[in-house]
């Protein structure tokens, strides 16, 4: 295996690790399923594909991600800790009065957050005003943003869907973290977008699709949809709700919820024995 | 007293301001959700047009290109119609725009009755109270049009959320080139009187200054207090007024339920000269369609019923 994909999927395992903790120790329950749905994807953009520098936060050439997906927010403190932006610490104190680490991700108070979000339905509107500015500021900066494949059905993402394209956006990349699950239950049974994918298409977006757990592929579709040109892109991942922890797996329950002790000390050996095998 | 209308709109007014701030500032967009036209957009769209973005009629969208433009380096000023610019956007604005404290301007046009014969759909009756109710937000009402190239100019320069209410079409002058605006500060336009305080703001003030005769020829002298920024309020304004005429009356095109009057209200109560403060206003209720003018009139704002109210008031 390429060395750079066994670090990925190692750090993979580190964030699933530091999710499965912040679930076990955060004030009341945080979103573990819907974190670690989209770990691999959030673990290949930080540490692989975008540019970005820890000890300059604001830095103006950087590239942007916005969860708009943000109450999956534990993945980003996470691959931020891991990747230098403030102490491991930190990730103890989030949902906790007086912490930088917000139930939702909150731009002034955690250094690194792009956009402050969790009010679902308005990232890629936000990531499509930055891509707008930073392209006509000449820079080269990429713009990402993780979606819900629940959260599609909000009306805004669609508003946003159709301007990208006449904006002439192809520095914004938008990821569909396609789980099959919302608060509620599967995402068909509760309200389908039937041919979601096509109606981007049809709408002007270069849609792809990745398995959203296979490391190589992740990285190679963000480089495609990096150097696509013209139009934005779309990546639909099809991923797995609770991912890397066995009973959190395919299971809603982990929506949001907290872990009791022996469930935390299961999760904990789980992904131990995966990190062996990487 | 024969009234005298600008000779151009505040939309048109403001849209001065916005093309010397372009100037100004390289890094500042005006998106708007099919208003590019309506706005006062144009002379920046002549200049400037690779900055103007119209992005259908879609406001969240506009709103939160807007909270992304802001959030990547840039300034950016947005614009609809007062019921979209203070609810349809309402949560944008609140958790996007305040919340994480950025540089976005709201311009509100067809504000109070001036979305006149469009009906309550269009006029912006709340707006005030909405925005009012959100931290790190910034209001401010001009009166006419050369206070709003001028009141404009400061709310593009100052960094962080801000809803500027203005209006539609040509509105009676009150003020001129002179004109002085300092954000945060009321303007006392008659500093005499201690009978009673007027505070007003927006279209009222050129008529509670027709009003004004009727209730000197009663023999009553009162203070005029133009408070264009409603929020930050200019507290040591109205604690003045409050101290030295014991009275207030104020005077707004907005319900009386949240903007102008509730503002006053909140600074009176807080200080150590509380006094009664009688709220001129529309009164909770939805109004109709109609000729600016004729609304006003007939929505509580005729200088008749202004003189009436200031007049029962001492």
């Amino acid at each position: 295996m390429n060395e750079s994909i066994r670090e990925l999927k190692l750090m993979a395992n580190t964030i699933r690790r530091d999710i499965v903790d912040i679930a076990y120790k955060a004030q009341g329950p945080s979103h573990p399923g819907p974190a670690l749905s989209c770990t691999d994807i959030v673990t290949a953009l930080y540490f692989n594909i975008m540019k970005v520098d820890p000890a300059n936060p604001q830095w103006p050439e950087r590239d942007r991600l916005i969860l708009s997906k943000g109450h999956a927010c534990p993945v980003i403190y996470s691959a931020l800790a891991e990747k230098g932006y403030f102490p491991k610490e930190w990730l103890e104190t989030v949902r906790r009065v007086g912490s930088h680490l917000q139930g939702h991700p909150d731009m002034k108070k955690t250094p690194g957050v792009d956009m402050t979000s969790g009010s679902l339905g308005n990232g890629l509107a936000a990531a499509l005003g930055m891509a707008v500015y930073l392209k006509h500021e000449g820079k080269s900066s990429q713009v990402y943003c993780i979606l819900g494949d629940g959260e599609i059905q909000e009306g805004l993402v669609w508003e946003a869907v159709l301007a990208a394209p006449a904006l002439g956006c192809d520095n914004l990349t938008a990821i569909v973290d396609c789980n099959h699950l919302q608060s509620c239950g599967a995402v068909p049974d509760i309200q389908d977008v039937p041919g979601m994918a096509r109606a981007w298409e049809d709408l002007g977006w270069n849609v792809l699709r990745c398995n959203g757990h296979n490391m190589e592929e992740i990285v190679s579709t963000l480089e495609a949809a990096r150097d696509f040109r013209g139009r934005p892109t779309v990546i639909m991942a099809d991923t797995v709700k609770g991912k890397g922890v066995s009973y959190m797996e395919f299971n809603n329950d982990w929506h949001q919820k907290v872990p009791t002790k022996e469930q935390y000390e299961l999760a904990v050996q789980e992904l131990e024995e995966a990190r062996i095998c990487l | 007293m024969s009234v005298k209308y600008d000779t151009i709109s505040t939309r048109d007014a403001f849209g001065i301001a916005l093309v010397e701030a372009a100037r100004e500032y390289p890094n500042l967009f005006a998106i708007g959700a099919d208003t590019t036209k309506s706005m006062g957009f144009k002379p920046m769209m002549k200049e400037f047009p690779d900055r103007v973005i119209n992005n259908g009629i879609a406001e969240q969208n506009m709103a939160m290109i807007g909270a992304g433009i802001a959030a990547a380096g840039g300034r950016a000023v947005i614009a609809t119609y007062a019921p979209f610019a203070s609810m349809r956007i309402s949560e944008q604005v609140r958790t996007f725009i305040c919340y994480p404290d950025l540089d976005v301007k709201i311009i509100s046009g067809l504000s109070g009755l001036s979305g006149n014969i469009e009906g309550v759909t269009h006029q912006g009756l709340e707006d005030i109270g909405v925005m009012r109710s959100m931290a790190n937000m910034v209001i401010v009402v001009p009166a006419d049009a050369a206070s709003c190239t001028i009141a404009s100019r400061e709310v593009l320069k100052y960094t962080g959320p801000a809803y500027l209410r203005i209006g539609r079409g040509a509105v009676e002058q009150v003020f001129d080139s002179s004109y002085k605006f300092v954000l945060g500060k009321a303007n006392l336009l008659d500093a005499a009187g201690t009978d009673v305080a007027v505070i007003c703001n927006g279209c009222a003030v050129a008529r509670v200054l027709r009003a004004k005769a009727l209730w000197e020829n009663a023999g009553i002298h009162a203070r005029i207090i133009e408070m264009p920024t409603v929020k930050p309020i200019d507290a040591e304004a109205i604690l003045a007024a409050a101290h030295d005429c014991g009275r207030i009356v104020t005077v707004e095109e907005h319900n009386v339920i949240g903007g102008l009057g509730s503002a006053v209200c909140e600074v009176v109560c807080s200080g150590d000269a509380p006094c009664l403060v009688t709220r001129v206003g529309i009164d909770d209720m939805y109004t109709e369609s109609g000729p600016h003018d004729q609304l006003l009139d007939k929505y509580n704002l005729s200088p008749e019923h202004i003189a009436a109210v200031v007049k029962s008031a001492v």
